[in-house]
């Protein structure tokens, strides 16, 4: 047991406090844009179009084989490239690394929402969008006044903890060197020598955080079995 | 045979048997019926302490259940069961089924065992299906399996858990056949059932039960003819009417 | 956006080696680290599993706080916890003998023990839901004919539970060869690391990366179809129709 020296810790607060608010927003993002995104994949992969089905497939399929490092390190090369084509520049374009984040972030994990959110679509009864069709909903009102409430409400607890993994995975900005929580906690850490001191305090907050964001998770989702065994 | 001394359990605050006690002598069938929790299927799961109880005390043919020292799965050994949901094991054949705990538990000899496995399937009419799983077989065939299984360990008494409740009513019968030799060749029985019809035939004593408590408990001829409790005559007039 | 085969059996700065040589041994890296990962964690899971079954609250306990703690810190944090920190939190004499591992194998080691532990985790989770979905029937038919608990777990439970997990035993196989990439952090050479650095000495990015990227998307298809061999292989007749 080495000296250890917490208040080091306690003087870089401020700074963590900052990479603390850059994984939170990576994550905000990445969650509405993940899920809005994975909604129109799901429903792609639902449909009847079968080069769509294919194409959303073969992303869906395609995101969930490679590690998400991989993904970070491809969407950090090809984004100034796919900017400056659009902008029609003949250098690629910085785009910094925030908004780089929130892409691919984004991206990647649109294809685990997607597959949460297609469960959860065929989760609901056919009988249900039957009736929908029988009173006279076209396929969108269908699928906005009958079939996605009731597969949305089913999903949050698993829409929830794949936030939490979300949420757990910005760590990995740490391969680009990004100031997201762990990221400045390793450059402080590494400035100052004290390793032990903050990744032990990086674990602690993570570990705090997720702990309690999934036992309300837990909670929410009894709540629910309960209020759905009575319907 | 059977010795159940006010027994009580609890499920948290509920009550699920209260100061229950009765005796099964050797080569008795006792049918145990009540309406639905009365606590009738827990009294018989207690036998073989696949239930605790909380107080009172139950003994098998002198060895007490409940004693903390005992070796369990020695006397389960020798008491053989019957579920409501027959409980084979889906993973292997029926004549495995029948085989393995005889091996495994017994120790006797694999030659025996199958043996003893193909001659009990024989008796129960399958010995056709001997090869196949029990995904492949109806539920009347099923719960044969079952009660060849309990036998093959060669029991001392057989307790039946609503044997027939699960199975369509055409298979009631053929189980029913069967349980109905097991008695006739003097099998001590206990058995939690609504067939009033078996009941009649073969139990020499019925027990009815009504909210974990034993409310009658005599000789059967007695209880269908004159049903001493308002309770007792209620179920009893909403059964046999079907 | 020329794409360029050539790249590949260019001579890498490594002696001797071409850049597909490197991506194999880095492809190479990646299988021994996910194997030996696996193996961890398929043991160590699966004694989670059953323990967090069994009728001993305490144990459960334990169980289960021993999947919270690998289930809420990222798995990254608690590489950099196991290599960084433990060494320093242990007797002086435990701490410099696990020091004095140097590269490859010293990193090697702890990722495949975080990789390992981290799975076990998961797979626990796996093989509790697995044996509780079988019917507590299963489990009293078995006790009832006399056997012991441990025999009613190896000739009953665990078969049953094992052919339900096939399944998401297979996701969670492809997850821990994905994660493997994480070991990239602290100097395992594994298939990621190499396309990355392959990129930075010839430039082709797309070459690179996309070498990497179709090795992953073969070993993810090969593993899909290796798993429904198993299922196949496991398939017990009757099952299909059987209701409950």
């Amino acid at each position: 047991m080495q000296n250890l020296d917490f208040s080091v810790v306690l003087n870089a607060l401020p700074y963590l406090a900052q990479g603390m608010l850059f994984t939170l927003q990576v994550t905000a993002v990445a969650m509405i844009g993940g899920i809005i995104f994975g909604t129109l994949l799901a429903l792609a992969r639902l449909s009847q179009l079968v080069w769509l089905r294919s194409l959303a497939g073969a992303y869906v399929n395609l995101m969930r084989s490679i590690p998400l490092i991989l993904a970070i390190f491809w969407i950090f090369f090809l984004v100034p490239e796919i900017v400056a084509w659009l902008l029609g520049s003949p250098e690629p374009v910085q785009v910094g690394t925030t908004k780089t984040a929130f892409i691919a972030f984004t991206i990647f994990e649109a294809a685990y929402f997607c597959e949460v959110i297609r469960a959860g679509i065929q989760s609901v009864a056919k009988g249900q969008s039957a009736a929908g069709q029988a009173v006279g909903f076209t396929y969108v009102q269908n699928m906005r006044y009958v079939i996605l409430p009731q597969a949305f409400r089913a999903m949050i607890p698993v829409l929830l903890t794949q936030v939490i993994i979300l949420f757990q995975d910005t760590s990995l900005l740490y391969v680009i060197s990004a100031t997201d929580f762990l990221g400045a906690a390793s450059k402080v850490a590494q400035r100052d020598s004290r390793l032990v001191e903050f990744y032990t305090f990086v674990a602690i907050v993570y570990f705090v955080i997720c702990f309690t964001l999934s036992k309300v998770v837990r909670r929410y989702q009894s709540r629910l079995n309960r209020s759905s065994a009575n319907a | 045979m059977i010795k159940i001394e006010n027994i009580s359990k609890h499920y948290g605050p509920f009550q699920v048997l209260k100061n229950c006690s009765t005796e099964v002598k050797k080569g008795e069938v006792v049918v145990v019926c009540g309406p639905s929790g009365s606590g009738k299927s827990t009294l018989i799961k207690c036998v073989n302490a696949l239930e605790p109880i909380q107080s009172g005390s139950i003994s098998v043919d002198g060895t007490s259940v409940t004693d903390g020292k005992i070796n369990l799965p020695r006397l389960r050994s020798r008491v053989g069961m019957v579920f409501q949901h027959f409980e084979l094991f889906p993973h292997m054949s029926i004549t495995e089924n029948l085989a393995i705990a005889q091996v495994k538990v017994l120790k006797r000899s694999r030659e025996e065992a199958m043996c003893k496995a193909q001659g009990l399937l024989k008796r129960v009419g399958l010995q056709a299906h001997a090869h196949k799983h029990p995904g492949q077989l109806s539920g009347g065939q099923q719960q044969r399996v079952a009660i060849a299984r309990a036998l093959a360990m060669d029991p001392i008494c057989m307790l039946f858990d609503e044997p027939t409740s699960a199975l369509d009513p055409e298979m009631v019968n053929e189980v029913l056949d069967v349980m109905v030799e097991l008695a006739e060749e003097g099998m001590t029985m206990m058995c939690v059932t609504h067939e009033m019809g078996f009941a009649r035939k073969v139990a020499n004593r019925v027990i009815f039960m009504d909210q974990g408590e034993i409310i009658e408990d005599r000789n059967s001829q007695e209880f269908f003819d004159s049903p001493e409790s308002d309770r007792a005559q209620q179920f009893l007039s909403k059964i046999l009417t079907h | 956006m020329s794409f360029n085969f050539d790249v590949y059996l260019q001579q890498s700065p490594e002696p001797g080696m071409t850049y597909i040589g490197l991506l194999g041994s880095g492809l190479a890296w990646t299988v021994a680290l996910a194997l030996s990962a696996w193996i961890i964690a398929l043991v160590m899971g699966t004694l989670v599993g059953v323990a967090r079954t069994l009728p001993y609250p305490w144990l459960v306990r334990l169980g289960n706080g021993y999947v919270e703690l690998f289930r809420n810190i990222p798995l990254l944090v608690q590489l950099f916890l196991f290599y960084f920190v433990l060494p320093e939190l242990l007797p002086t004499d435990l701490g410099d003998w696990i020091k004095s591992f140097g590269a490859p194998w010293g990193p090697f080691f702890t990722a495949m023990i975080v990789l390992g532990l981290f799975t076990s985790g998961r797979i626990s989770e796996q093989v509790r839901a697995g044996i509780n979905s079988l019917a507590k029937g299963q489990r009293a038919a078995a006790l009832a004919m006399g056997m012991t608990l441990t025999q009613a777990y190896r000739y009953v439970l665990l078969p049953m539970a094992g052919r339900r997990i096939i399944p998401p035993l297979t996701s969670e196989f492809m997850t821990i060869f994905k994660n493997s990439s994480v070991a990239l952090t602290i100097g395992v050479i594994e298939l990621t690391a190499q396309a990355q650095q392959m990129n930075e000495f010839t430039f082709r990015t797309y070459e690179a990366f996309g070498a990497a990227t179709l090795i992953y998307v073969l070993v993810a298809l090969t593993v899909n179809r290796l798993m429904a061999m198993i299922e196949r292989a496991s398939y017990i007749p009757g099952t299909a129709t059987q209701e409950r």
